[in-house]
């Protein structure tokens, strides 16, 4: 059961002030699941997310938002995962976003969006599409 | 090529840099073998520190006020923070990070987290080299915390300058204390959660085995770690231990044993797949078959491997 997920680093953490713990937890496991080694560091600014993608080498920044906060936090760490010279970081957002904010913020750089309702399986394998292509 | 720019990143500090030669050692990539080979003459400067006890003492939160204690004392601090593998996906849950939030963005301090991959000792395979990377880095101390131990996972104290050994209360009586394993790796014991009721108890049953076993015990301190409380005095009791060690000449007599014995394990990993590769499919199935239909015993396999491989390599070359 070899696949791109398999043996790949994967931060995941709450956007900002979002004290919402279960999605991302959800998805956390399920990453492990399918074989990734997942840092899962709770909340985080997107200062603290860019320093830890880049002290552990991630593949994939999984972020989730269930507050509203995603137009002003999803933009700010890519700002800042640029500064820190990880832009080939994989960023994918899980959580409450509208359609109209999840088109500005793949324009933006995010490489997925999934809303509510998203299977387990469908974002493991969008996301090992995803890290297959980088 | 690859080799030298990370090599050169390392030395000019560049976090980016040693965090993807950890990467490339885990993945037992050639680079990273030749990179960690220029880069070794650079270590030996770092102080280390192992962090172990049982899951949930608070080794990760005791970690935490550590590095802060560190940082205020102006020492570049970094962590290796091992969680296990799951045995049947692979994957892994890293969480240790949680408990050191603080220092996501601190330049001074450098954080991995790595699970163990299959390793049975409380660290990854990786590990020693992960610490030797963060030491050429040019980190002044490197803590290495190890997965939840049960009593006898004990690579620390192969990697460790100075073993912290953290329990929680009420983990059992003074005959847990006194048995063999871990316990005789701790260097500086910690009571974390001193809060608790039977902490003192607690103390006192490690502090009475310790005194069984004869020699110098090591200090038995109660702590507070989500407090912060009793953090400077287990900082101090860890900076004595490796000074009177660095005094006394022992601390560069450990790291010379620790050096060569790691040195042998790798022996061992190489002369087994050199031993497999020189005897070629035929032989190795044919010894297959007398291990399954029971005409020789493993031991003996063993023996007719060996001298049969090292037979044809003196043959061939």
């Amino acid at each position: 059961m070899v696949s791109n997920l398999t043996g790949r680093k994967a931060i995941v953490a709450k956007l900002g002030m979002d004290a919402h713990w279960r999605g991302a937890i959800v998805v956390a496991n399920a990453l492990k699941e399918a074989g990734m080694e997942v840092v899962y560091i709770g909340h985080g600014t997107p200062g603290e997310i860019a320093a830890t993608a880049v002290q552990e080498d991630a593949v994939l920044v999984g972020l989730s938002t269930l507050s509203g906060n995603h137009l002003a936090e999803c933009p700010a760490v890519l700002e800042r995962l640029k500064e820190a010279g990880a832009e080939g970081v994989i960023v994918a957002l899980g959580g409450t976003v509208p359609p109209a904010d999840a088109e500005v913020l793949l324009k933006e750089g995010v490489d997925a969006v999934f809303g509510p309702g998203t299977p387990l399986a469908e974002i493991v394998s969008v996301l090992d599409r995803l890290i297959g292509e980088q | 090529m690859i080799a030298d720019s990370l090599v050169a990143g390392v030395r000019a500090g560049l976090p980016a840099a040693a965090a993807r030669l950890i990467s490339l050692v885990e993945h037992g990539s050639p680079v990273a073998a030749d990179a960690l080979s220029t880069l070794f003459p650079l270590t030996g400067r770092a102080r280390i520190v192992g962090v172990t006890g049982p899951p949930g003492a608070g080794k990760s939160t005791l970690v935490d006020a550590l590095v802060r204690c560190y940082r205020q004392r102006r020492e570049r601090v970094g962590v290796i923070a091992v969680d296990p593998s799951s045995p049947f996906t692979g994957g892994a849950l890293l969480g240790d990070r949680i408990r050191m939030r603080a220092h996501a963005e601190d330049p001074g301090v450098f954080i991995r987290s790595m699970a163990t991959r299959g390793e049975l000792g409380g660290l990854s395979a990786a590990a020693a080299s992960a610490v030797r990377v963060l030491d050429a880095f040019g980190l002044d101390v490197v803590i290495v915390e190890t997965v939840g131990v049960g009593q006898s996972e004990l690579a620390v104290a192969d990697l460790a300058d100075c073993v912290v050994l953290v329990c929680a209360p009420g983990t059992g009586d003074g005959v847990q204390a006194v048995k063999a394993g871990v316990m005789e790796i701790g260097d500086v014991f910690v009571v974390n959660k001193s809060d608790h009721p039977d902490a003192g108890r607690t103390r006192l049953d490690i502090a009475r085995a310790l005194e069984l076993r004869g020699g110098t015990p090591g200090p038995v301190l109660l702590v507070r770690a989500d407090q912060g409380e009793g953090v400077e005095v287990v900082v101090g009791a860890v900076q004595e231990h490796i000074e009177r060690a660095r005094q006394s000449g022992a601390l560069a007599h450990d790291r010379e044993t620790r050096l060569e014995r790691e040195s042998l394990s790798l022996i061992a990993r190489l002369a087994r797949r050199e031993v497999v590769d020189r005897l070629g499919d035929t032989t190795v199935e044919a010894l297959r078959r007398d291990l399954a239909e029971r005409r020789l015993d493993p031991a003996r396999v063993a023996a007719v491997a060996v001298t049969t491989a090292f037979a044809q390599g003196g043959a061939q070359g």
